[in-house]
């Protein structure tokens, strides 16, 4: 074990950094509609490089993606869900 | 009882091991739903409402919110540095590094304590002396009682992983853990992780709104 980082934690470090940079200058350059999406997508790439790199996700047993996947799947029913709701009562309003 | 670290209730320690991981991997789960709520909430008011939380937002303090992102960033880096020491028994090494997490987890709350004291003198605190200059005040103070309670149950959260990553970290350098067993060491660190990636988020969802020139 050297004193140095492993090159991997570096490259995953660095990318987080730019990634986190990118996210703040296009939200200023971005009128916020279009740069919502744009900075929750960087957003969801930086988590990505976490989980996988830094959480040691890649390469592990099809179960802990399972348990990994479990919370996101939920919260997904969650959103979907309620999203039903909120992004359809101007659609059908009360007659 | 249990002669060392294996507990009798597993055949060696690699089944301990991943017991532990799918452990605290399941807690992260339910923790994901916990905060999903408060995140919906959020996600679904600001589309209703998408002008006034802009301008609210934009009121949110970005300099102390970005360098508190960059903050956090990098003790995830040091975190896993820390953890794949203890793993290759450079037992010192990673337990200074936890340290030095853990510091930065501390610079991150003094930090958001200086945004707390910043944000309540300018009667951002949701309540009858709330006042702010944007052209929908009562969707900004709903944005500010979602950004007092969001950002606090992080730092707590936050708080919570700064004593865990000491408690364990004292444990390395005291030599409780070897090359065959550090387990706790990877939950503390899997820990650390998530409430880094749920900083991500939020920092997008406060701080980045509304800040076109």
């Amino acid at each position: 074990m050297t004193r140095a980082p492993p090159r991997r934690l570096t490259v995953a470090g660095l990318a987080l950094l730019g990634l986190f940079g990118a996210n703040v200058g296009l939200a200023f350059l971005l009128p916020t509609a279009a740069s919502l999406a744009v900075n929750l997508g960087i957003g969801a790439a930086m988590a990505a490089v976490l989980l996988v790199v830094f959480m040691e996700l890649g390469g592990r047993l099809t179960l802990y993606w399972i348990f990994a996947g479990a919370g996101f799947f939920w919260l997904a029913l969650l959103f979907g869900l309620t999203a039903s709701d909120y992004l359809t009562r101007f659609t059908f309003a009360p007659s | 009882m249990s002669a060392g670290p294996l507990q009798m209730q597993y055949a060696d320690l690699a089944q301990q091991r991943d017991t532990a991981e799918l452990g605290i991997w399941a807690f992260l789960a339910t923790e994901v739903l916990f905060l999903g709520g408060l995140f919906a909430a959020y996600s679904f008011y600001r589309y209703l409402h998408p002008y006034g939380v802009a301008e609210a937002a934009r009121h949110t303090y970005i300099a102390i919110g970005a360098t508190n992102s960059v903050i956090l960033l990098a003790s995830s880096f040091v975190m896993s540095w820390a953890a794949l020491a203890v793993q290759g028994g450079a037992m010192r090494l990673g337990g200074r590094l936890m340290m030095l997490v853990a510091g930065l987890g501390v610079l991150f709350v003094v930090l958001k304590g200086v945004e707390y004291a910043g944000e309540l003198s300018e009667h951002l605190w949701p309540g009858p002396s709330f006042a702010i200059a944007t052209d929908e005040p009562r969707v900004g103070e709903v944005f500010y009682a979602m950004y007092w309670l969001l950002t606090g149950v992080h730092a707590l959260h936050l708080m919570i992983g700064v004593i865990a990553v000491v408690v364990i970290g004292r444990r390395v350098l005291r030599g409780a853990f070897s090359r065959d067993y550090h387990v706790p060491v990877r939950v503390v660190s899997l820990y650390w992780h998530f409430v880094d990636v749920v900083w991500i988020f939020l920092f997008v969802i406060i701080y980045l709104p509304g800040r076109h020139l």
